[in-house]
C-alpha cells in the first residue's frame, strides 16, 4: 500500500473490483440465475424456450406491473424504516371509487347515474386521490401518535376492505366506458410501471426527499437532532405511498373493467416481497429502486415459469417464502458486519 | 463578577423531570461571548440533560433560557440550529447510512433551487465543502463517499465535530468529543476548539478528563445530582477542588489520582 490515506481523498479512486460493480450485480445475477433455470429445464420438459418469447416475457411483465407500483411505494416507507401492509386494500377501495365515477351511461343502475360518462380524468384523479387519502391518514397516525407502522397499517389494511365493502354495500362496480380501457389496454401498465419508478428513482436518489427518507431508515434520532422534520416527512412518504397505491388501482380497474371490494387483496405481500427480495433493509436506511424492480421481475419470472412447466402453483409460494426469508437473512448478516 | 462582555447563553432554574426522576434541577447557567466553560461531573449529574434542554432536542419541565439577548423556547432542535447553536452529541448523532457530506449537511442540504423536500441536492458542492471542512480538522477519512458505518469511531467522530464547526454561529456544544479517541485524533479535537476560541465562537465542552478541561476553558461549571453545585475560573483553582465539588467530599482526594 503506497500512501493510501495520507491525504484526504486521494483513495477516491482506489476502489476494489467488487465495489465497482453496479450495487444490484448480486440481485440481478439471482434473476438471471432463475431465468436460466427454467431456461434449461423448459428444453428438457417441454422443449421449449423459456427466455427467447417475447410474448411471454411481455405477459409476465405487464402482469407484475401493478404490484411494481405498489413495491415501489411501500418501498420508500420500508427504506424509511417504516412498513405498509395497507397497499392491497387501498387499493382495492380507490379502484372501486375510481370505478364508480367511470361507469358508462349505457348502464342503467350506476353508482352515480347522474355522473356517468365522466371525462376519464376525473375517475383518474378520485382514485389517486383517495389512495393518497388513505396514505396520509396512515402516516398522520405514526406520525402522530407512537404507535408502529406494522399495527396503524393493519388497522387500514382491515379498514379500506370494509370501506370498499361499505361504498357499494358490497356490490361490484362494471359496465366502465370504454375510454377508461386505455390504462389497461396495450403497454400502458408497463409504461406507466417505468414512469412511476424513473420519478421515484430520481426522487430518492437526487433530492432532499430522498435524502431525509434515507436519513430517518437509518437513524431517525440522528434525524431529528439535525432538525429534519420527522413527523412531516413520515406523513409526506405515507401519503405518497398512498397515492401511488392510487395510481395501481387505476390501472388494475382499467384492466379488469370492473372492481370490486375483494380487489387487491393480498397483493401489499407480493410488492413486500418484491421490496425486499431486491435488497432493500428491513432495518432501514438501505434500498433502491432498481432492486425492487429486479426484485419484482423475479417474482413475475417465478410465476411465469411454474406456469410455463406446468408446475402447481401451490409451489411458487413455497420457493417465493424461501427467497424472502434468504433475503432477510442476507440483509441481517450485512447488518451485523457493519456494526460490528 | 464585573464582567462587560456580552451574556450569550443564560438559563434560569432550568429543571428537567424524567418521570419521577429529577435530572436536572433549578440550573443557573451562564456564557459570555467568545467564552470557553466546561461542564464536568460524575457519570449521571445531569451533564448530557441539560445539553439536550438548551439545544431543543428535549423541553425543559421548568424553568427560563435567554440567548442572544432574548428569552427563547426551542421546540426542535431545528429551532436551535438556526438560531446557530450546534451540538455534537455523545451518542453520536449519525445516520450510519450515508456519507460523510450527507451526514455533514443533514437538515440543511445545499440544493440547486428551492422546491421544498423535492429539491434537488447539489452534491457537488456539498463534497467540496465537507472536503474543506474536515481539512481543517486535519483528519483522515480515505473515502468520503463511503457509508459513515464502515469508518472507526475516532472518524466519524470527526465527522459530527467538523459538522458542528462548520455551522456553528453562536455557540457550540461538546458533549464528551474525545471520550472515544486516540491520542492523535483527540490532539485534533483539541486544536479545533482552539481555533474556535481564536474565531471568537464561544463553547461549551463537556468532559471527564480534567487535564484537558484545564488546558481548554475559561470557566468550569460543576454538576452533582441534576445540580450546579460550583462555577470556578480555571485560573483560579486546581484539580483538588474541582474534585472535591463533583464528588461532594472535601477529603480523600489522593494526590497522585490519575483522573487530574
Ligand atoms: N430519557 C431519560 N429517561 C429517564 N431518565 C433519564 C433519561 N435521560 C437521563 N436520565 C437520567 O437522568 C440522570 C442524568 O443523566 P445524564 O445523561 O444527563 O448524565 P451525564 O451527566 O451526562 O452522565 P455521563 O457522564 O455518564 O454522560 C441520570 O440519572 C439518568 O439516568
Ligand atoms: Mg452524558
Amino acid at each position: 500500500m503506497i500512501n493510501s490515506s495520507s491525504t484526504l481523498g486521494s483513495a477516491e479512486t482506489q476502489k476494489s473490483l467488487l465495489q465497482r460493480l453496479p450495487k444490484d450485480t448480486g440481485i440481478l445475477l439471482v434473476l438471471v440465475g432463475i431465468a436460466a433455470i427454467f431456461e434449461v429445464l423448459g428444453w428438457f420438459v417441454v422443449e421449449q424456450t423459456f427466455i427467447f418469447n417475447g410474448q411471454r416475457l411481455f405477459i409476465m411483465i405487464l402482469q407484475m406491473a401493478i404490484i411494481g407500483i405498489l413495491a415501489i411505494g411501500v418501498g420508500q416507507i420500508i427504506i424509511m424504516a417504516g412498513i405498509d401492509l395497507s397497499g392491497g386494500s387501498i387499493l382495492g377501495f380507490a379502484g372501486i371509487v375510481a370505478a364508480s365515477l367511470a361507469q358508462s351511461s349505457e348502464y342503467a343502475r350506476a353508482v352515480y347515474p347522474a355522473l356517468t360518462d365522466l371525462p376519464i380524468i376525473f375517475p383518474v384523479l378520485a382514485g389517486i386521490a383517495v389512495g393518497a387519502l388513505l396514505g396520509f391518514v396512515n402516516g398522520s397516525v405514526i406520525a402522530l401518535t407512537a404507535i408502529p407502522p406494522f399495527i396503524a397499517t393493519l388497522g387500514m389494511l382491515v379498514a379500506a376492505r370494509g370501506l370498499a365493502r361499505w361504498y357499494t354495500s358490497g356490490k361490484q362496480v362494471s359496465f366502465l366506458t370504454e375510454d377508461f380501457a386505455i390504462f389497461g389496454s396495450g403497454a400502458w401498465p408497463v409504461v406507466t410501471f417505468l414512469i412511476v419508478a424513473g420519478v421515484f428513482h430520481v426522487l430518492l436518489k437526487y433530492t432532499v426527499y430522498g435524502r431525509r427518507t434515507y436519513a430517518i431508515g437509518s437513524n431517525e434520532d440522528a434525524a431529528r437532532v439535525a432538525g429534519i422534520a420527522v413527523k412531516r416527512h413520515k406523513i409526506l412518504v405515507y401519503t405518497m405511498a398512498g397515492a401511488l397505491y392510487g395510481i395501481a388501482s387505476i390501472v388494475q380497474t382499467s384492466r379488469a373493467m370492473t372492481a370490486q371490494s375483494g380487489t387487491g387483496l393480498m397483493l401489499e405481500l407480493d410488492a413486500i416481497s418484491a421490496v425486499v427480495i431486491g435488497g432493500t433493509s428491513l432495518f432501514g436506511g438501505r434500498g433502491r429502486i432498481m432492486g425492487t424492480i429486479i426484485g419484482v421481475l423475479i417474482l413475475g419470472t417465478l410465476t411465469s415459469g411454474f406456469t410455463f412447466l406446468g408446475i402447481d402453483v401451490y409451489y411458487i409460494n413455497i420457493v417465493k417464502g424461501v427467497l424472502i426469508v434468504a433475503a432477510v437473512v442476507a440483509d441481517t448478516y450485512r447488518q451485523k458486519r457493519v456494526a460490528a | 463578577m464585573n464582567d462587560a462582555r456580552k451574556i450569550v447563553l443564560r438559563t434560569q432554574g432550568l429543571c428537567k423531570n424524567y418521570g419521577g426522576v429529577q435530572a436536572l434541577k433549578g440550573a443557573d447557567f451562564e456564557l459570555r461571548e467568545g467564552e470557553h466553560i466546561a461542564i464536568v461531573g460524575d457519570n449521571g449529574a445531569g451533564k448530557s440533560t441539560f445539553v439536550r434542554q438548551i439545544t431543543g432536542v428535549e423541553q425543559p419541565s421548568s424553568g427560563q433560557m435567554f440567548f442572544d439577548g432574548k428569552e427563547v423556547s426551542f421546540k426542535s432542535p431545528l429551532d436551535a440550529r438556526e438560531a446557530g447553536i450546534e451540538a455534537v452529541f455523545q451518542n453520536l448523532a449519525l445516520a450510519n447510512d450515508l456519507d460523510v457530506p450527507a451526514n455533514i449537511f443533514l437538515g440543511r442540504e445545499e440544493v440547486y433551487f428551492n422546491l421544498g423536500p423535492f429539491s434537488f441536492l447539489n452534491e457537488k458542492k456539498m463534497l467540496a465543502k465537507a472536503k474543506e471542512g474536515l481539512e481543517k480538522t486535519a483528519v483522515k477519512i480515505p473515502n468520503l463517499r463511503n457509508a459513515i458505518g464502515n469508518m472507526s469511531g475516532g472518524q466519524r467522530q470527526c465527522v459530527a465535530i467538523s459538522r458542528s464547526a462548520a455551522f456553528a454561529s453562536k455557540l457550540i456544544i461538546m458533549d464528551e468529543p474525545t471520550a472515544a479517541l486516540g491520542v492523535q485524533e483527540t490532539t485534533q479535537v483539541e486544536n479545533i476548539i482552539r481555533r474556535l476560541k481564536k474565531q471568537g465562537i464561544p463553547l461549551i465542552l463537556i468532559s471527564h478528563n480534567l487535564r484537558q478541561v484545564f488546558n481548554l476553558v475559561d470557566r468550569i461549571f460543576v454538576f452533582r445530582r441534576g445540580e450546579i453545585v460550583g462555577v470556578v475560573d480555571a485560573d483560579k483553582t486546581d484539580g483538588n477542588e474541582i474534585v472535591s465539588l463533583i464528588t461532594g467530599v472535601k477529603t480523600g482526594v489522593h494526590e497522585n489520582a490519575s483522573y487530574i
